[in-house]
């Protein structure tokens, strides 16, 4: 599909993530919503009025929505808690970490407009801790979906999960980055282009800025290997393996702070495995960060394809060394 | 349903008599159990298990639809102690009803024991872990409100300390409690006055607390939480109005029933030493002896 093609058909995660889940909820009465005064920017308002009776309203309390997801979901009902991520994950982080992990009631945690979405609202609507705070608490998956199709079939996913999972949720509209038939599965990263020279290591919406990068470098004879680890835990500690030994050199990508998120898990997999290779994480700085759109925002910390194709080539030189 | 049956007595009036007189010496009963299991694992919540026991006692003993046969039914009333540190309490309870053998408490806080400081599922008849403050009224407000949705008669009671109010999770769910009338939510307040530090009022003013719930549209009552009978009826009849959430103020004293304990805030997670558990069970012993009908 040509660039100005997938773009017709692109959908925000977010869009496709109400759209499965109202879908799913027609079939299951017991699958709820619950939010904090977010339905409008959880595209949910279509879901509220379809299924008046399967949304609950907490108002603007998030520590309120965990608490009152994890009673629902003690009783069995299968509940998707949405707020924005900024707010989700850090004025409920002990409801998260008490009331759905350490409690194991299996509430799906929404974040929705994570990462730098809200872009040029600031960094109180920035969530760039999440993943970190997330990955150090025992019994939550993390789940952040790189396209339309791997959202959906991550909705789908979690619906059916017996224990807490976190999905992450961009608004803006993503390119297809997988085939028909791909299949799908949570723990499992996906390939997004094939590769040998040097391996993107990426998560969210930051594939498909990897997958530029890997078009930019084809160009100059290098094959990219790109893979999309939609579940940050647990880790496809198998793929990242496999992708250090057979490119060498290996960037990973995150909409995320460069502490904690997915490039230090790789980090870790690697050197506890013996396996050394040139190795970038790129994310966000430790240090307030510039505002703007959020593309103008990744790009400047270099999250484009031309400034993961530059880090690629340096770290190709240094891998030659 | 749970009530405690007595075949010789047929006059309603002296069967109620006689389950409060039986409450009455459990409630020394399990004094005793808590300060024992306190004493054995050298850690504890001694101030505020003593305070709270009665209204367990209450609760397990003739309000709450529950048994360790029941456990699991999604019919079963559920209890949540919010104020999770007073485990102990809730231990001895929960092991008088069956749900465990109480010699699993020899093991309280032990290395690797499921009874750990603090309420946890792993524990037959818990049903949320609590620790953290301002936790369980929204939790406890979350299964009243699937309760409702699937028309499930059950109820949802949360046991709140007083020192806890503080934490402003818990106004978030008393709004929404009401917003949505869960009158199949109480709340029990174990008022006993003092926190940590010590006073509640010298610490974070919680008064008018009565006041403040009517403000935020729960029906109040305020009890005597150490009147086994007070507490019976007062938690019997709730809801205390259609389409709105309870809440029982219950006026109680911290280190209820060993005097040397009463009401002084280091209490709070104090173990007696050898000599002050001998005083202690020497007053408890003499309590059981008067309460003997
Ligand atoms: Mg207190």
């Amino acid at each position: 599909m040509s660039g100005a093609a997938a773009m017709e058909t692109a959908k925000a995660n977010l869009d496709v993530f109400s759209e499965t889940l109202l879908a799913l909820a027609r079939k299951n009465r017991n699958i709820l919503v619950v939010t904090s005064d977010s339905r409008g920017s959880g595209k949910l308002v279509p879901f509220a009025q379809a299924l008046p009776g399967q949304i609950v309203e907490v108002g603007i309390a998030e520590q309120n929505l965990v608490g009152i997801a994890a009673g629902l979901a003690s009783a069995g009902k299968i509940v998707f808690a949405v707020s924005p991520g900024s707010f989700l994950t850090a004025r409920s982080l002990e409801q998260i970490k008490n009331d759905v992990c350490y409690s194991d009631h299996p509430v799906k945690l929404v974040g929705i407009s994570s990462g730098v979405s809200y872009g040029a609202l600031g960094s109180t609507h920035h969530s760039l801790h999440d993943l970190a705070v997330l990955r150090a608490i025992p019994n939550c998956t993390i789940v952040v979906p790189a396209d339309n199709f791997e959202t959906a079939e991550a909705v789908k996913a979690a619906a059916e999960m017996p224990h807490p999972v976190f999905l992450r949720f961009g608004k803006r509209p993503m390119p297809p980055l997988h085939r028909p038939g791909t299949k799908f599965t949570v723990g499992k990263s996906l390939l997004v282009r094939r590769g040998n020279d040097i391996a993107f290591i990426a998560t969210g919406e930051t594939v498909v800025q990897a997958a530029g990068a890997c078009d930019l470098l084809a160009r100059e004879g290098i094959s990219a290997r790109v893979l999309s680890m939609h579940t940050v835990k647990p880790l496809d500690e198998e793929a990242v393996l496999q992708a250090a030994q057979e490119c060498g050199a290996v960037v990973t990508v995150e909409e995320h702070s460069c502490a904690g998120g997915l490039g230090e898990a790789c980090a870790a997999v690697l050197l506890q495995s013996g396996v050394s290779v040139p190795f970038r994480i790129v994310g966000f700085p430790d240090e307030e960060t510039v505002s703007g759109s959020q593309l103008d925002m990744m790009a400047y910390y270099g999250i484009s394809p031309e400034g993961l194709a530059e880090t690629a080539r340096t770290l190709l030189n240094r891998k030659r060394l | 349903m749970m009530m405690p049956c007595f075949k010789q007595r047929t006059d309603k009036k002296r069967k109620e008599a006689d389950l409060d007189c039986l409450l009455h010496r459990k409630s020394i009963e399990y004094r005793i159990r808590l300060l024992k299991y306190i004493k054995n694992a050298r850690a504890g919540h001694t101030g505020g298990s003593l305070s709270c026991v009665d209204i367990l006692n209450v609760l397990y003993n003739c309000v709450l639809n529950v048994s360790p046969e029941t456990a699991d039914d999604p019919r079963r009333d559920r209890y949540i102690q919010s104020k999770g540190h007073s485990v102990e309490a809730l231990y001895v309870v929960l092991a008088d009803r069956g749900f465990f053998p109480e010699s699993d408490l020899e093991t309280l806080c032990r290395f690797r024991s499921p009874y750990v400081g603090h309420p946890t599922r792993k524990i037959r008849g818990i049903e949320h872990n609590t620790g953290a403050l301002g936790h369980g009224l929204a939790f406890g407000a979350g299964a009243a409100l699937a309760g409702k949705m699937d028309g499930l008669g059950y109820r949802v009671f949360v046991l709140l300390g007083d020192g806890e109010l503080a934490e402003g999770s818990n106004w978030e769910s008393m709004m929404t409690a009401a917003h949505y009338g869960l009158d199949n939510l109480t709340a029990i307040v174990d008022r006993n006055q003092l926190q940590i530090t010590g006073r509640t009022e010298e610490v974070c003013a919680l008064e008018s607390l009565v006041d403040k719930f009517a403000a935020f549209g729960w029906s109040v009552r305020e009890v005597d939480g150490h009147d086994v009978t007070a507490l019976r009826k007062v938690l019997s009849s709730v809801p205390f109005e259609v389409g709105r959430p309870s809440v029982v103020i219950a006026h109680t004293v911290k280190g209820k029933g060993v005097s040397f304990m009463e009401n002084d805030a280091k209490w709070h997670h104090g173990v007696p030493s050898d000599e002050e558990y001998e005083r202690a069970m020497e007053e408890l012993r003499a309590q059981l002896e008067e309460a003997e009908p």
